[in-house]
Order: structure tokens, then sequence, then C-alpha cells
């Protein structure tokens, strides 16, 4: 099973629900696509993610009801550092979906999207602490693995494997 | 509206309501979960469970290691499904590379992971109801989790770490009296079962403190992120196997047991009726069991046989090239999910064509679904926050990793 190259021209993606919809609603939101090993993602605008789930959730063609997942990549030492990752799930329709954001590595800070799935509460804590990128309007943004007091944010590649001795 | 998890502050000024660290009480609450109650006499106002006394960072362990070096990491995140975990990363590595897996292997996946499945079933079965108070379900239900570890045992050399599934197949092929072993099992299981099932369903206390206790509706459920069991007790028909079929489970028959009350009790009924359809699958797995090949011809991933190597030069160099070098996988990245015991257990995998992988995320089910406790608990007894915790099957070493 050889693997088929991906498709990452937005114009052959376009007739995805999941990108139709976000068009539809503002051009400006999709910043790209990729098709990949069966698998869509979506890169969408830093500050329309919030609006972008809602719309992605409630959309009566296809709802992505469910929040699987929030995580990050990070890129560094490359520019932008950071790649929000949020995996969609839709259970009447059994599809998934990927979007991503692209954050800079200087005080990285995107909307949370806990106002549209509660379920977002731990995930968005747990790379909060891990990455240290920030969510406006996430309701107890404290460490969620780490001690309190820690320093530094264990999963960001300038971290040592070690840790600091 | 569903809670938001927060954590209990006190009004200096008023003395109406205290705080109390809970536990220990369940047996993940000896010193990994810690759970903060704000109460009004025996009623919760709130709760917050707090975690990360077992975060290891195997996520950022994984980055240092080579693919097939992971494995034996993916045991040690879900304690009580280490085989669904082998499968889970596997499956998401295989992805990557695209690489065709015989049907032999899948179907020995499929068996081990419905064994799997028992196995926590069985282990959760137990200490939820011991924290009830029904102490002999335990004795009963360890007495069968002990066959299927002898099962694993035979099969991969370890009782709980088994790291089994390899990239590319399974690790070795099953000693010559396995698949017996296993039938006599499935034979004799349904009928434990019934055992258990005698000793609680229609049981007055059982029922008592299960009924109506820490209800969940369905919408609550899909906002909070709740998945597997939990989620299908609030009456969403949802199940991975079926309906986002992996590893050939298209080939199988099985119900995919919903109730609709939300309730413990009902979340209750799901796993054990789960335990009848596992042991159905598996009677199904050995009944069908292909022929054929465990691992895939792909000598660049996969090890050879000690035989080959100690005959072929290939053999041998390929075996020193994977263990000293690893293999290199196509860059990209996958997001592989199957249904574990708990829920979505999920590996994230980026690669970024070396030989070792950029990122690895697993999205736990328990972290999400222990999101809920706030929503079954607030405005209910202490005790039931004890019924609550055991009804959604948490394991911490998922949650934390």
């Amino acid at each position: 099973m050889p693997l088929s190259p991906a498709i990452t021209d937005l114009e052959q993606l376009k007739a995805h629900p999941a990108i139709a919809r976000l068009q539809a609603w503002n051009p400006r939101a999709v910043e790209g696509a990729k098709f990949d090993r069966d698998e869509m993602s979506i890169y969408i605008e830093r500050s329309s993610i919030r609006e972008a789930c809602a719309l992605l959730r409630d959309d009566p063609a296809c709802p992505f009801n469910f929040l699987s997942d929030v995580t990050c990549v990070d890129w560094y030492p490359s520019e932008p550092r950071f790649e929000l990752i949020y995996h969609l799930l839709s259970i009447p329709h059994k599809e998934r979906v990927r979007l991503k954001v692209r954050l800079g590595g200087d005080a990285p800070a995107v909307e949370s999207v806990t106002s549209v799935w509660p379920s977002a509460n731990f995930f968005e804590r747990e790379v909060y602490d891990l990455f240290g990128i920030r969510f406006t309007g996430h309701p107890y943004l404290r460490r969620i693995q780490m001690p309190e007091n820690w320093e530094g944010h264990p999963l960001r590649k300038d971290y040592p494997v070690e840790g600091y001795r | 509206m569903a809670h938001l998890t927060t954590a209990p502050q006190l009004d200096p000024g008023q003395d109406r309501t205290m705080i109390l660290n809970m536990g220990p009480q369940h047996p993940s609450t000896h010193g990994v979960l810690r759970v903060i109650l704000e109460i009004d006499g025996e009623t919760v106002v709130r709760i917050m469970p707090d975690i990360g006394y077992l975060h290891t960072g195997i996520e950022k362990t994984c980055e240092a290691k080579f693919y097939q070096q992971i494995v034996p990491l993916t045991d040690r995140i879900d304690y009580l499904c280490p085989l669904t975990n082998n499968l889970c990363y596997c499956l998401a590595v295989e992805k990557l590379l695209g690489l065709e897996i015989p049907p032999k292997a899948q179907w020995l996946r499929v068996l081990l992971n419905e064994l799997t499945r028992i196995n926590s079933h069985l282990v959760w079965l137990g200490t939820h109801a011991m924290d009830i108070g029904a102490l002999t379900v335990f004795l009963y239900c360890f007495r069968e989790r002990e066959d299927i570890l002898r099962l694993f045992e035979a099969v991969s050399g370890q009782r709980m770490m088994t790291s089994y599934f390899r990239i590319g197949g399974v690790a070795l092929e099953p000693p010559l009296d396995f698949f017996d072993r296993v039938r006599d099992f499935a034979n004799r299981f349904p009928s434990k079962v019934d055992e258990y099932e005698n000793l609680l369903t229609a049981n007055p206390i059982w029922v008592m403190r299960t009924k109506g206790v820490a209800r969940i509706t369905a919408e609550d459920a899909i906002a909070l992120g709740a998945s597997g069991p939990t989620l299908r007790g609030s009456g969403v028909d949802f199940d991975l196997r079926r309906d986002m079929p992996y590893s050939s489970y298209e080939k199988f028959k099985f119900k995919v047991p919903v109730a609709t009350e939300g309730d413990v009790f009902a979340r209750y009924i799901c796993r054990v009726q789960e335990l009848r359809e596992s042991i159905g699958i598996v009677q199904q797995a050995l009944d069908g069991m292909p022929s054929g090949p465990i691992k895939a011809d792909a000598p660049k991933v996969v090890l050879p046989d000690r035989e080959k190597m100690k005959t072929q030069m290939e053999a041998l160099i390929y075996h020193f090239k994977i263990i000293t070098e690893g293999f290199a996988v196509p860059a990209g990245e996958v997001y592989q999910a199957v249904e574990s015991p708990r829920g979505e257990m999920g590996y994230y995998v980026v690669s970024d064509g070396t030989a070792k992988p950029y990122r690895v995320h697993m999205r736990a089910a328990c972290l999400a679904n222990l999101q809920l406790l706030p929503a079954m608990c607030e405005g209910r007894l202490i005790a039931d926050v004890v019924a609550a915790i055991g009804s959604i099957d948490i394991v911490l070493g998922e949650i934390d990793r």
C-alpha cells in the first residue's frame, strides 16, 4: 500500500463540507488545508478559531459535535513556532477533521474554546502547562500536570529531555 | 450548561461549608488522585479533581526514542489495557508508514484486544463493587482476571506489560496450545458473568446505591468530552469499533450496549453487557482465525526471525540496522483512535522523516471523562462521589501520562 502524496491545494479540497462551510462564513479564516493519509487538516487564522469551532459544531449538514483532543506541536527554532491541533469528531456522521492554528514563539496566546466545548478545559490546561501557551477566556488556566511552582514548559523542544539539573 | 472545573474557594467570613480532601477510597485515590470537596454537611457543594501526581513525561520521553522503542512505553500509560495502547500506537505508525498488516496478525490483535477489555472491565467491576461495599465481587473478578493474565503470559511472556504488538504485526507466534486455552476460557466465562450479575444486578443495596446516582445527560456527556461506556450509558450510540473500524473489526458481529438513564447503574449495565459481547468477539476470532504470516513483509521495519538471522546475511544486517539506527518514517502526521475499555484512546504521531518521532501525543479517554465529575456530583452526598468515581473507570496512569 504505497502512500499517495498529500494534497495541499485549497482549490482541490474546497468541496469538503467543513472547508466549504468555513469559507462561506469567512474566506480569510481558512489559511490552507492538507489532505494526507486520509486525514483532513485545515489551517485556521488565529483570531477566528473559537468562532470556527462554534460554526463547525452547529453546522446542520455535518455537525462536528465532539472535541476529541487539543494538543500542540513545537517546531522550534522555525517560526511560527507553535502549531495548535484540535481534533474534531462528528458523532452522527462518523467523520474527523483536524484544525490547526499557527502561533509565533513570542508570548503565544489564543482564544479558548471552553465556551464552545467545556471539555477543552483540561486539554487547554495541559497545553498551557507543557507548552506555555495562554488561552484567553479560559476560566481556570493553571498548571495541571506539573507542580504549581515548576519553571519552564517541558514539552517545548528547547527544554532538555533529562530536565534542567 | 455543563459545569466547568475550577477550584473550590472558601469565603473567609463564612462558616457554613468546609473543604475536605477525599480518599483513599477508590484504588486510584491512594496518593495519585486528589479530590477536593467543598461540603455543606454531607452535601457536596463543589468538587475538583487534582491530578498530575503520576505524571512521568512519557510524551517527552517518546521524542528521544526510536519508533520501535516506544512500544514498551505505551504499556505503562494505561496499565490496565496495555495491549490496547500497543495496538493504537502500532496502528498510528503503520498508517504513517503505509504498511499493510497480514490478516492473521490483525485477528490476533482483535482477539487479544477483547481479552484486554475483559481484563480491564473485571478490575473495574471488582474495585467499583468494593468501593460501594460488595466485597465478594472483587474476589470473583480477580479469579477470572488471573486466567486472562496467564493467557497473556503464555502469548507474550509477561502478565501485564505485554508489549506483544509490534510495528508491522505481532512479536511472536502464539504457543501451540494457546487457542485451545483461550477457547476453554471463552466457554467458561459467560457463566461467570452470570455469577457477577447474580451478586449485583438485582441486589437491592446495589440498586439503591447506583440507580439515579450521578446522572449525566447525553448533551452534557458530549460537551464534556465523555467517550466509551460513560458516553453510551447516557444513551449515545457510538463505538469506534463499529462506527470507524480498525484492525478488521468490520468483519466481526457484535452489539454495542447502550443504556439511556445516564446514571451509575446504566454505566454498570453497559460494561457488563460489553463483557458478554467481547467474549463473543473472542469466539468469532477463534473460529475464523486465518492462517499465514504474523508480520508484514517489510524487512526494513520488522525485525527478522531469530532463525533467519543465524542463516541469512541480509536478515542479520537488517536486524543490526533496525536496532542501532531505527527506521525512517516518512514525514507527516496521523491521529489514530481506538475504542479502549474506557473510551476513545487516540495517538497523534508527527514524523519529520527521521527514525525518532517528532511528537507523540496520547488522547486519554479518562482525562476527558474525569471532567464529568463535577456535573455528576455537585449537590449530591459524599457517598455518591465514591460511586461516581468508580463508574467512570479512571486509570491515573493514562490521565497523567
